[in-house]
């Protein structure tokens, strides 16, 4: 059997385990379709939470993000974990209790302003909008690569599948789905990773390989593993992998990820599904636990497919000869075909140099040597994890698995984002302005419905993603870091805050934000029209950085206008102090 | 708001605050800020701000939370606060 058919073989099957969980969890109710009827177990929610969570992004470009830069881009890391403890600590619990479907509801219902509910839809839709667009084609790419359909029909496979499980069970049958696709994707992730690990450095957990000595028989036989890759990056003029650059600006990107992180609202809707308050808690330190599996083998993978793929390319060391074309791996050549991996013989000589040719102490060594420029012409960096079986020598069915892995990764964040999305207008904008007298079953229809069309403006976007699509995911964390994440901790931290004061600052942190990304990046990222250079960032800090700098304007304006105008009503005041207490969670629980 | 509830956000804040300092001073400080000052601390090749960047402030984070969980429901229960 060929290595097409059987990714079509376990593909297909893991698809019909989703349609059979979207028929077993169909929703009858608005509270099944937004929150799945809070019942959703605290393990089982942090276990969707993490498939919500973890994008295709994550899924097959992160070890590449972090093996590629080394220490520098361990922010990826800390950033998209550590806003879980702000998310336990600062807002999930608070919200459960307030015991509603969306993000907006409760801005609008805590700030007691149809204005305020508005600007968090929109600042819902276009953070979830962005992101949703890179899910789709990321779905579309992973459909492509594996089972040879063009990237269109791929799209619209991803859209069908999604369409099943979404339409029919809203959160329940989204909820369930993403359990049965985490577990899918973590498997297909560690496999080829403890394979590697053990090649390496015979230790089983990839994590502790990665601090672990190269076992014998290895190019850095007896040598830390992470010694061996510093040392052979070194020899070819590429950055040290442990070395780090402006500390103050790694900070300030970590900061910015992590309150992107908590702020992101189909995330923060995962909670909802919980019965209770303490449920909601515990429910982060499990999603935790399924996220950190993936990202705490990511580093690892990535540190040690670079260092194979640097020993494949200099067999005997970088003092000795570079691989012959003739000896190069199967896999390489496999690769090569799909154009992630392509080498070039510039200086004929029969061998690919694979070095850093931008680094000027390099140019002695090649001009001795012969080469006239680094011949791995292409190295994409998602290679990392798709070739990680074929490198390792696995059976074919592992590779059928990275490629169900890759599509259960991305189909569960896009339906995770759709929900929040479709939720957002047929609750917020339908039932509460547009047609407040609307019955529980036609808003059922309606959130149905709203769901259709965000699966097709999402099919949309993935067919024809505009020009920006790689920049909007800084504006989707900048947007929630600025003008959701204040807003959400502010009604609950401080009874004072008031309507003005949580609306000036939302479109404080919404409004600065936008403006520092479209100063350097374009209006609307339309090349051509920025106008600010990138040596003209204020205070050094770039725009994808600008998270926090925007939450604490959006905090400072709040506090100035609120401090200036009438405190809120009292039953507003009561309202925060009921989130602040757990008892009674339960009663949200009547429909 | 009744004293007694008063009193639990005030202890709840306090905890926060606690968690958080050991958030900050595990990713911001030893990940970064702080690395120089553990460089003489060697982990397998490299040292140990490398790890804490790549591992330990995650795994810091993961009993953070659960520490959290856990004192928040023996504070509800002592202000009487927690579900029925």
């Amino acid at each position: 059997m060929d290595q097409t058919t059987l990714n079509i073989i376990v593909v297909g099957l893991s698809f019909c385990l989703y349609f059979g969980i979207a028929i077993w969890a169909r929703a009858g109710s608005t509270s099944e379709f937004y929150a799945a009827g809070r019942g959703v177990n605290p393990v089982i929610n942090g276990m969707a939470t993490a498939a919500d969570w973890m994008s295709a992004a994550s899924f097959i470009s992160m070890a590449g993000l972090i093996a590629f830069v080394g220490y520098s881009n361990s922010t990826f890391l800390m950033g998209w974990t550590g806003g879980y403890v702000l998310m336990a600590m600062l807002l999930a619990p608070y919200l459960r209790k307030f015991g509603k479907y969306t993000v907006p509801e409760f801005i609008g219902d805590r700030y007691y302003s149809t204005t305020a509910r508005i600007v968090a839809v929109i600042a819902l839709i276009v953070c979830s909008v962005t992101y949703v667009i890179g899910q789709m084609t990321g779905a579309g790419v992973a459909f492509s690569r594996f089972l040879e359909v063009d990237n269109t029909t791929g799209l619209y496979i991803a859209s069908a599948v999604v369409f099943v499980y979404a339409v029919l069970g809203g959160m329940k049958g989204i909820t369930y789905t993403q359990v049965a696709q985490y577990c899918v994707l973590i498997v297909a992730y560690t496999i080829p990773a403890i394979f590697i690990s053990l090649q390496l450095t015979g230790n089983p957990i990839p994590g502790l390989g990665l601090f672990s000595t190269m076992s014998e028989g290895t190019a850095g036989a007896g040598m830390p593993l992470l010694s061996t890759l510093d040392g052979l990056l070194n020899d070819l003029g590429f950055n040290q992998y442990t070395t780090g650059s402006n500390p103050w600006l790694m900070a300030l990107f970590t900061l910015s990820l992590m309150i992107g992180t908590a702020g992101l609202p189909h995330v923060i809707i995962r909670f909802f599904t919980v019965p209770k308050v303490s449920d909601a808690r515990w429910s982060a330190g499990w999603a935790l636990v399924f996220i950190s599996l993936l990202y705490l083998t990511a580093p690892a993978v990535g540190a040690m497919a670079r260092l194979n793929i640097m020993t494949t390319m200099w067999p005997d060391g970088v003092e000795g000869e570079a691989v012959a074309v003739e000896d190069l791996p199967d896999w390489f050549q496999t690769w090569q075909v799909t154009g992630l991996l392509g080498v070039e013989d510039l200086n004929g000589d029969g061998r690919i140099q694979y070095y850093n040719p931008g680094n000027p102490e390099m140019e002695t060594m090649a001009a001795e040597r012969g080469w006239t420029g680094n011949e791995l012409v292409t190295f994409n960096r998602d290679i990392l994890v798709l070739a990680n079986p074929e490198i390792a020598n696995l059976p074919g069915w592992v590779i059928a698995l990275i490629a169900a892995g890759g599509l259960a990764a991305a189909l569960s964040t896009a339906a995770g984002l759709l929900l929040a999305i479709s939720s957002s207008i047929s609750h917020d904008l339908i039932k509460s302005i547009i047609n407040p007298n609307i019955s529980e079953k036609g808003e059922l229809l309606a959130a149905r419905i709203s769901m259709a069309g965000a699966i097709a403006l999402a099919t949309y976007l993935g067919l024809n993603p505009p020009g920006f699509a790689a920049q909007t995911v800084a504006l989707a964390f900048g947007l929630a870091a600025a003008s959701l994440f204040p807003t959400l901790m502010m009604g609950i931290f401080s009874r004072r805050m008031n309507s003005a004061g949580a609306t000036a600052g939302m479109l404080a942190g919404l409004l600065s934000t936008c403006l520092y990304l479209f100063a350097y990046l374009g209006w609307f990222f339309i090349p051509g029209t920025a106008f600010l250079t990138t040596d003209q960032y204020l205070f050094g800090i770039p725009p994808t950085h600008f998270g926090p700098i925007g939450a604490m304007l959006n905090f400072g304006v709040a506090y100035l206008v609120s401090g200036m105008t009438a405190a809120p009503p009292q039953h507003i005041q009561d309202l925060v102090d009921s989130v602040r207490i757990p008892r009674g969670a339960g009663a949200a629980l009547a429909k | 708001m009744s004293e007694n509830n008063n009193e639990y956000w005030a202890a709840n804040k306090r905890l926060i605050t606690f968690c958080m300092v050991i958030w900050a001073l595990s990713s911001y400080g030893f990940a970064i800020l702080l690395r120089p000052l553990l460089s003489g601390i060697e982990v397998g090749g490299t040292d140990l701000g490398f790890w804490f960047a790549q591992q330990g402030s995650m795994l810091v984070f993961l009993v953070l939370i659960f520490f959290y969980a856990i004192r928040m429901n023996s504070i509800d229960k002592k202000f009487g606060v927690d579900e029925q």
